[in-house]
């Protein structure tokens, strides 16, 4: 961390003076800076070549700070991935953020350093930014916006339009880690576990993937707020599709299912940062499994469900225990139970 | 998670359901009186493998959904009117009142803050001397102990600042309520595990003897819950009533007398209002006079109209078991966890919501 004649964010940071450029310069420029955020102009000018697709999310975690990343991360992996999910390579990011007045600076360096750390593992510049402040008590220490733009892999085409009965779903890893890892932090609710957050790119596997298997891949989504219940429901009513998944293939790790049975919550519905879904033609279905298990996260990958004539618009789950019963969608936030 | 593994195992769930379709003769109605149990049910998509003969009708045991309305109301009035930091449980504060519930009360700037323990409620209020803190105190006999000690050490610290709305209330008389309607076609009842290790087994004797009604204490998991299905077939078969245990590795004849002793320090029974059924005597519990400097009600003097229920739900057949959820012709359409009309569709572990969440049906009548 460099030198600074302050240790906290004050409203004069964001008034875009001598303070603000302060920050900037000894913070963000320093950290992120390369050709394009270099200009310091009002916007960034590039070309693209070929498809190209934008995204944008706004990242508004508590606690900032967690085990396996902070909201820095976060906010570069989760636009990166989104992308990821059409198809595209993310290649330029912007970065805003709303800092709260009394926010520590060594904290806003850790996450500007962990940004940076973030955009070179997943290959992307952030080539515009903005940075506001906020009174105390009006944030939550620190909001972040990014918008990706990145372009399409020649072989994509993905499209909810392109998912048919006779579809394999495919799910790349275990589930609910880094929703129970934010909880495991609240306050009140601290309890010791190693559970890691799942935060990370998944662009360069998904540009493998799609080397290898183009036009077979269907559909990508990466079940983040509201879990795979949620992105399994969008699935089956945007596509008029019917979706049958088997418990018994859906993974979660031991100590991610020992903290949802104690707090009443159903991982499927648990929040994930690195883990994606993918509706695949049935004939890769075997080598796109394969693949994906090479990969340093996909030991746990595994084929979760079939997608299906009958009862369109529906999720159905397949229990361990031979029943069977709808996924539906959330209402609300998933909250612990009382008894 | 191996121990509980072993209650989820499919061997076993086949051949405890052989077991009970080789037992049953004729038609028998079951109710498994707590929510958890009917989430269990539904979620595991047991209902669709038992066999037809065997109903299992879901009691009232879901304790967010029978807190009446007027207490969401106090607790509102408290949290908008009286700068109060009002506390609860997570699943509660979704729950309507007649005007608002919690979660919009918070929308609207009340302090209402959601905590895991009540506990973590006296330590707010130790750090917040110059605002009152409220801990809206619900449910079974599972949450009163916990409850029950917030108020001691509260009383033990000299926090004045703190006080609990107390919503407790307790399953006996609820099952007795059951037994006594003339309406309800129940045969047998599955107690709650939890409920029991708190609370021994003994209440359940004099019910058992009255109504020659058989009740087998179950747990939670598909295994514990197909044992807790046999064992009622067989009494019910054989033309027997007993208490029975299922779930002997948690409940013991005496159940967990240290926290027995805790909820009667502080708390004494009375007669409490059940939103969608009706007063049941000796069916809950107040704070007692030496703790009425932390019985929230006394100690603010909140005079709330008591607000009607919605008319047109039939929660009190739903959870007497006298009708279905979709039997229920708004069930699904005027009536979701996210618009609920009543009772059981306010809280997950209500049956109507549990039927909502994870039945077939209740997809076939939301679509359009």
């Amino acid at each position: 961390m460099p030198q600074l004649d302050f240790d906290i964010i004050t409203l004069g940071h964001g008034s875009g003076g001598t303070l603000t450029a302060q920050l900037l310069d000894t913070g963000v420029f320093r950290l992120l800076g390369n050709e394009l955020l270099d200009k310091k102009h009002d916007g960034a000018i590039f070309n693209l070549e070929g498809r190209v697709a934008m995204s944008t999310d706004t990242y508004v975690v508590s606690p900032i700070f967690f085990p396996g990343g902070n909201i820095g991360d976060l906010a570069v992996n989760g636009t990166v991935n989104d992308l990821a999910m059409c198809g595209a390579a993310a290649k330029y990011l912007s970065l805003g953020f709303v800092l709260e007045e009394g926010l520590k600076m060594e904290e806003f360096w850790d996450i500007l350093v962990t940004i940076k750390s973030a955009c070179e593992i997943a290959g992307v510049q952030v080539v515009t930014g903005d940075t506001k402040v906020v009174e105390k008590g009006k944030g939550d220490k620190i909001f972040i916006n990014t918008t990706g733009i990145g372009t399409v892999h020649p072989d994509a085409n993905i499209d909810i339009d392109r998912v048919k009965s006779g579809d394999k779903i495919i799910l790349s890893g275990p589930l609910a880690r880094h929703g129970i890892t934010i909880m495991s932090q609240r306050r009140g609710l601290e309890f010791e576990t190693s559970i890691t957050s799942d935060t990370r790119p998944l662009n360069k596997i998904v540009n493998e993937l799609l080397d290898e298997f183009g036009n077979y891949i269907h559909l990508c989504r990466d079940p983040t707020r509201g879990g795979i219940a949620t992105v399994l429901n969008e699935i089956a009513k945007d596509a008029t599709v019917g979706i049958d998944v088997a418990q018994k293939n859906i993974n979660v790790e031991e100590e991610v299912h020992g903290a949802c049975e104690m707090l009443g919550l159903d991982p499927l519905y648990v929040a994930n940062e690195g883990l994606f879904m993918s509706v695949v033609d049935a004939t890769v279905a075997d080598a796109f499994l394969q693949k994906l298990q090479q990969w340093e996260h996909g030991s746990m990958a595994a084929i979760i469900g079939n997608v299906v004539t009958e009862h369109p618009n529906q999720v159905i789950l397949n229990s361990n225990v031979g029943g069977r019963r709808v996924i539906n969608r959330l209402t609300g936030e998933q909250l612990p139970r009382i008894c | 998670m191996k121990y509980l593994s072993e209650f989820r195992s499919p061997e076993l769930v086949e051949a405890l359901l052989t077991e009970i379709k080789q037992s049953v003769t004729r038609n028998w109605n079951i109710m498994e009186v707590c929510g958890g149990q009917t989430h269990s049910l539904v979620k595991n998509g047991i209902l669709n493998l038992l066999p037809s003969q065997i109903q299992m009708i879901h009691g009232p045991g879901c304790p967010v959904c029978v807190t009446p309305v007027s207490l969401i109301d106090k607790a509102v009035h408290l949290a908008m009117e009286c700068n109060v930091i009002l506390c609860s449980f997570g699943d509660m504060i979704r729950v309507p009142g007649s005007g608002m519930s919690l979660l919009e009360a918070k929308a609207r700037g009340a302090d209402v803050r959601i905590l895991y323990s009540p506990l973590e409620a006296v330590k707010i209020a130790k750090e917040n001397p110059n605002r009152e803190v409220v801990f809206f105190a619900v449910g079974f006999e599972t949450t009163a102990p916990a409850n029950a000690l917030s108020v001691i050490h509260a009383s033990r610290e000299a926090v004045t600042n703190y006080s609990i709305l107390a919503s407790h209330v307790l399953v006996p008389p609820a099952i007795e309520a059951v037994m006594n309607d003339a309406l309800s076609n129940v045969d047998g009842f599955l107690g709650a595990g939890h409920v029991c290790a708190i609370m021994g087994m003994h209440e359940y004797y004099p019910l058992v003897e009255k109504y020659k009604m058989p009740i087998v204490i179950t747990g939670f998991e598909p295994v514990d819950l197909l044992e807790g299905i046999l064992m009622t077939v067989k009494q019910l078969e054989a033309g027997e009533a007993k208490v029975e245990n299922q779930y002997a590795r948690i409940v013991t004849e005496e159940g967990n007398i240290k926290a027995q002793e805790i909820i009667y320090e502080v708390f004494e029974v009375t007669d409490r209002l059940w939103r969608g059924m009706e007063i049941i005597p000796m069916s809950g519990y107040k704070v007692k006079g030496a703790y009425r400097e932390f019985d929230a009600e006394k100690k603010f003097n909140i005079n709330i109209e008591e607000a009607p229920e919605n008319p047109e739900c039939l929660a009190g057949e739903i959870m007497k078991g006298i009708k279905k959820p979709f039997e229920c012709q708004h069930f699904g359409k005027r009536c979701k966890p996210s618009s609920p009309l009543g009772a059981p569709m306010v809280s997950s572990e209500g049956a109507c919501a549990a039927y909502y969440h994870y039945s077939a049906y209740a997809e076939q009548v939301t679509s359009p």
